[in-house]
């Protein structure tokens, strides 16, 4: 193991909300028959999390589970773990139709925290997605897009969010974050 | 001449003296004012020049509907063309400057083109271009040039920047009228989430101008009640100074806010778009006076009637001394009224044979000149209202009598603005008693749903009265909301007290029987310069479509989009057609509304945004290290690196060498990476593949083709066995999203039930190409797995470490030189490149680019995608017969290429190219053939596909497509050259570096 770095070296900026990389994070995309008890105890043997609910995250002690389609979870973990879970995966699943595979690297995540409505309206200046609290509470994985790149963003809770691109597009999207939290353009619409 | 009256303005701060300039001049004004109410408060009547006979013009107008008062603004960065004086709010130092006027304002030398105007009619640009083809170039040309649009192009980069705003509501209320308030305050009630929005800068629209009397207090109180109460409702989003832009499918709205245009801050963003998803989208738009068609109609001086009201009452700004009233309806009579108030003199020319109504009484109480069945011949003057020339309206003008006068009020009668309404599809009807199209309600935009998502209301919906706006716009509110999922009870609608009023008189030509004198100097559209006789004309010669005739004439196709002249354009095409109005139809009313700014619509996407960049771990190394950058799909790779005193092509050259001479490194990342894993992968392999992939051992590596199901190429690399059930596909850098995605659909809409997984894994690894006779010695160096000929050999992989790093080390090659593509975590790509250039010094290693790529492969006759493909070209064309299987029952396009078309033997096929001298050939160049064909073009007999100097041979090669090359080996034929001259090449094998492959496996 070399020293690892995350795609803008953690990078971070304050406008009217903080935007940071989150650094490395683990992650690892596990396709399956989310409807089969056998998948279900294959993934809960590794991760010690239940199936999530449809856009949502189910969390065992260190580990998450993010549902991402009707056949595709993602798996967040540490970084330095990722690997190991792959092969834990690998082999719980063996004889099932599956697939695992390690996107740590492939990713970028950012966090993005500030008070009231802050977070979701600098993130509606770049996402199509409908952020009403009411429509996109807490805890809900949406899928979507980050002005001309996709993403998947998730609100840890009201003053925070987390967004994960794809790691080649990480400084477009902290870019964007950045001059969408340009102070005095706030909107006051949420 | 126009001046500011000594008290009143309800919008403007006499405390607040503003400073602007016009044309240079120094000028002020007050906090409030308008830039056009403020050039009328310093006597400006005249504001810039007709489009096409340069006549002088004049404010005509109070709102967006201006179509005159169009200036450039601002200097340099902040320049912006075409703003609209009655939309630009008054800020100190503000610079404005009239347009289309040469070489001064007041002294127009285009005003000659008035003096030809009998030679600039109806369709002048189409009956020009009749004329001959010659002039074309030389002559018409470099005149419609000059002449050509109002306001200059901007030559600077624009100095602010803009941004986006998504929102999704139940509600959108476009409008801060009376209606508007009315309708939100009713959605909001019953619990909808609501955003009302209005373009200028002041709620309450026209009703406190007109003397509105809501829920027993004056209009003005009641919209500030209400818009304090919409304020406190949580659910109530309101928004000045943002327009309803445009109106789309599925309930999808822009809407623009101007932040910053009232008062420059290059720090704050200046527009903001907004894109708005609504459940229910109510207009509640307003309505727009029309003008009167009449001769003289467009002399600086003349404006619409409730324009002049507005500028009394509003802005304290009085328009003339002696003000004349031309109505056709009851309407009128409140700007009368307002005028005489304000201290100025004033009569009223009804066209209408009675007038008493209550307003009109009470003009004529007010001690007002009231002369009904009258009409206006003529206004004449010196650049300027001076007199005005009054007539029987029910006769053709004879004999009239002169007033004198500075200011003539139009008071044509009220158009609903319907717009928004009509964008995306909801379809008017007439109605005989205003003479006017209103939104019909059995034919309205339909969204997802199969029901309504717009409704129009007040007087967008073609109701003038308060009153009936008001219920109007409750009822419309309540009902989006209930539509939208409310589910709670809207309070109760405001009322008004009842404004009686006679009907109007639809009036489309003044006096009715003009004659071709006076219809001829009589104005439909202002900003285009469309008179009645020229929308007569077209009618004559056969434009009966109203869309035909509006591109004939160009009626409403300036950047108002006729506003003012929409209706009476109609009516005097309708006139000319002897047909109802209704049945010649609207033109289409296309968004946006009114203008809004480029920089909007981009947002945020603009400099360093842009475009995503995509980029490799390895990407500050190579910034900082001369990379000269190339865009790959959105990615950028760098071409070469150029060293100080180095030109690009001397970079090129030096890393081909140094890679075939010792040891070149490679940033390969953005190569695509696709896994594809399942019970039935192997199966999908031989699907998508034309080669055999299913029996392809583990551990090994093949080179394969994709095609298109018609058989074309579509991509191609190198396809790795992980185990039993996986498999490993490299795509082009450019294909790894594309082949994705047609993996994905094969799986999704025609095999769904095969178990196949597949992800893209594309950036999760650092690639590196470790190439060149010394590549297994750095290798070796760093240390870690065995990567010997025996241990490695050419077309396999394995994965253990390479120094202190996790690597799958692929034995491939694209150089034809030994070589190693190694992945590794893409967070390690960066210390691994490090580690590699650390190691590799001693061997003088060297990182080199895309060309120093492609020169290598065309040496050693490697195709490339997108080079030697084009959509057009199928794997035999190329030679790679080979990578075709011939077991296989079926792949993705083996049908397609057992076609006639694709087994014609006289296809263009791949071959080398070497020049008698030594010369690299043009890039795209055709091998020429003999004789013309029946276009009268040259036969070509061949293409170039790839050309590059070879630094290695010292000389050009190429490859190219030649009908029946492989046949042809040894022959010379000629290529083009730009200029006219050929060159000879002699066809030769595409392979002219190391032949046999001794370089690579070793």
């Amino acid at each position: 193991m070399s020293e690892a770095v995350s795609a803008v070296q953690g990078a971070s900026a304050s406008g009217f909300v903080d935007v940071a990389e989150a650094g490395l994070v683990g992650m690892v995309t596990i396709r399956g028959d989310l409807g089969d008890s056998d998948f279900a105890h294959a993934v809960w043997s590794v991760t010690h999390c239940g199936l999530p609910k449809k856009r949502g995250i189910a969390a065992g002690e260190s580990d998450q589970l993010l549902w991402m389609s009707p056949d595709e979870l993602l798996l967040v973990c540490a970084h330095e773990e990722a690997e190991a879970r792959v092969q834990a995966l690998s082999a719980a699943l063996s004889g099932q139709h599956h697939l695992v595979v390690n996107v740590s690297d492939a990713r970028a995540v950012f966090r993005v925290s500030g008070s009231g409505s802050a977070v979701r309206e600098a993130m509606a200046k770049v996402t199509p997605a409908d952020l009403r609290p009411r429509i996109l509470g807490v805890g809900e994985v949406r899928r979507t897009r980050m002005a001309q790149v996709p993403a998947a963003i998730c609100f840890d809770g009201e003053d925070q969010a987390t967004i994960v691109c794809f790691r080649s597009v990480g400084t477009y999207v902290f870019d964007l974050l950045v001059r969408s939290s340009k102070p005095g353009s706030e909107v006051g619409h949420f | 001449m126009s001046f500011r009256l000594d008290t009143g303005g309800r919008f403007i701060d006499r405390s607040k003296p503003r400073s602007f300039t016009f044309n240079g001049k120094a000028m002020r004004g007050f906090e409030g004012d308008t830039l056009a109410s403020a050039l009328l408060g310093q006597g400006q009547m005249l504001v810039g020049r007709s489009f096409k006979y340069h006549r002088p013009r004049g404010i005509v107008a109070s709102g967006s509907e201006e179509p005159n008062a169009l200036m450039n603004l601002g200097r340099d960065k902040t320049f912006e063309p075409n703003a609209r004086a009655t939309t630009t709010e008054l800020f100190d130092g503000l610079e404005a400057e009239s347009q289309n006027h040469w070489p001064s304002l007041e002294f127009d030398i285009g005003e000659l083109n008035a003096k030809l105007s009998r030679f600039l009619p109806a369709g002048f640009y189409y009956k020009m271009f009749l004329w001959p083809r010659s002039f074309w170039k030389h002559v018409y040309e470099p005149i419609i040039r000059k002449s050509a649009g109002l306001g200059r192009a901007p030559r600077h980069r624009d100095a602010d920047h803009y941004e986006h705003f998504n929102a999704t509501v139940d509600v959108l209320v476009v409008g801060g009228g009376i209606a508007g308030l009315q309708a939100a305050k009713a959605a909001g009630e019953a619990g909808a989430e609501v955003l009302l929005i209005e373009q200028g800068a002041h709620w309450g629209g026209r009703a406190p101008v007109d003397g509105a009397v809501i829920d027993g207090v004056p209009a003005a109180e009641w919209v500030e009640a209400t818009v304090a109460a919409l304020g406190a409702m949580p659910n109530v989003a309101i928004r000045a100074r943002t327009m309803g832009a445009g109106v789309y499918d599925h309930g999808y709205a822009l809407a623009y806010e101007r932040l910053t245009d009232h008062a420059p801050d290059p720090s704050l963003p200046r527009h903001r778009l907004w894109r708005i998803r609504a459940g229910r989208i109510v207009t509640a738009t307003g309505a727009i006076e029309r003008p009167l068609s009449f001769a003289g109609n467009d002399l600086p001086g003349v404006m619409l009637a409730s324009a002049v009201r507005d500028y009394v009452t509003n802005y304290a700004v009085a328009p003339g001394k002696c003000v004349v009233v031309v109505t056709n309806n009851d309407d009128g009579y409140r700007t009368a009224l307002t005028v005489q108030e304000a201290g100025l003199e004033v009569v009223v020319l009804d066209a209408r044979s009675e007038a008493n109504g209550p307003l009109a009484e009470q003009a004529r109480a007010a001690g007002i000149t009231v002369r009904v069945g009258r009409g206006i011949e003529s206004v004449k003057g010196k650049g300027k209202v001076e007199k005005v020339w009054v007539c029987d309206q029910t006769r053709d003008g004879s004999n009239p009598d002169p007033i004198k006068a500075d200011c003539v009020a139009m008071a044509g009668g009220w158009s609903p603005v319907v717009h928004l309404w009509s964008h995306c599809g909801g379809k008017l009807s007439w109605q005989e008693d205003g003479a006017f199209f209103r939104p019909d309600p059995e034919r309205a935009p339909n969204g997802a749903d199969g029901a309504a998502f717009v409704l129009a209301a007040g007087a967008a919906n073609g109701e003038l009265e308060t009153a009936a706006v008001l219920t109007d716009a409750y009822v419309a509110g309540a009902r989006a909301a209930a539509e939208a999922g409310a589910t709670g009870t809207a309070g109760a609608a405001a009322t008004a007290d009842v404004e009686l009023s006679e009907p109007m008189l639809p009036v489309w030509n003044m006096p009715e029987r003009a004659s071709y004198a006076l219809r001829s100097k009589a104005w439909l559209d202002y900003q285009n310069d469309v008179k009645v006789t020229d929308v007569e004309l077209a009618a004559r010669e056969g434009f009966e479509s109203v869309e035909h005739t509006k591109r004939y004439t160009t009626l409403g196709m300036a950047t108002d989009q006729g506003k003012l002249s929409n209706i009476n354009g109609l009516a005097v095409l309708a006139g000319a057609l002897d047909q109802e109005i209704p049945k010649v139809g609207t033109t289409t009313f296309r968004p946006p509304y009114h203008p809004i700014s480029m920089g909007a619509i981009a947002g945020e996407a603009r400099g360093a945004l842009f475009q995503p960049v995509r980029q490799t771990p390895m990407y500050d190394w190579h910034d900082a290290n001369g990379a000269h950058w190339e865009p790959v799909g959105h990615w950028r790779r760098p071409y070469a690196y150029v060293k100080p005193g180095e030109d690009v092509h001397a970079a090129v050259k030096r890393e081909v060498l140094a890679t075939r001479n010792s040891l070149g490194l490679l940033d390969a990342s953005t190569l695509g990476k696709l896994v594809v894993k399942g019970p039935d992968a192997g199966k999908f392999m031989d699907m998508m593949y034309t080669n055999m992939m299913s029996t392809l051992p583990v551990g090994k590596c093949r080179y394969g083709l994709m095609c298109s199901e018609n058989g074309f190429l579509s991509d191609d690399g190198v396809v790795a066995r992980m185990d039993d059930d996986t498999w490993l596909c490299h795509t082009t850098t450019g294909g790894a999203d594309r082949i994705h995605a047609h993996m994905e659909e094969w799986l999704q809409t025609e095999w769904w039930d095969w178990k196949v997984y597949v992800a893209n894994v594309t950036e999760q690894y650092a690639q590196v190409a470790v190439v060149g006779p010394n590549a297994r010695k750095v290798l070796e160096k760093l240390g870690g797995m065995d990567v010997s000929k025996e241990a490695l050999p050419f077309m396999q992989w394995a994965e253990g470490a390479i120094g202190q790093f996790s690597a799958r080390v692929f034995r491939i090659s694209f150089s034809g030189e030994l070589s190693y593509e190694i992945a590794v975590p893409a967070s390690q790509g960066r210390a691994f490149w490090d580690a590699l250039l650390e190691a590799g010094s001693e061997f003088g290693v060297t990182p080199y680019g895309t060309e120093a790529l492609h020169i290598m492969r065309a040496e050693k006759g490697f195709i490339m995608i997108g080079d030697e493909t084009d959509g057009t070209v199928i794997p035999q064309d190329l030679g790679l017969n080979w990578a075709i299987s011939k077991k296989k029952e079926d792949f993705l396009g083996k049908r397609a290429q057992e076609r006639d078309h694709m087994t014609d033997p006289l296809r263009w096929k791949l071959v080398g190219l070497e020049t008698l001298d030594g010369s690299v050939l043009p890039d795209g160049s055709y091998a020429v053939g003999e004789g013309v064909n029946d276009n009268g073009q040259r036969v070509v007999q061949g293409r170039v596909t790839s050309t590059y100097f070879s630094p290695t041979l010292e000389r050009g090669i190429a490859m190219g497509l030649v009908e029946l090359g492989p046949d042809r080996m040894g022959e010379v034929i000629a290529f083009n050259r730009v200029d006219g001259t050929f060159v000879q090449a002699k066809i030769v094998d595409p392979v002219v570096f190391d032949p046999e492959g001794e370089k690579q496996n070793v």
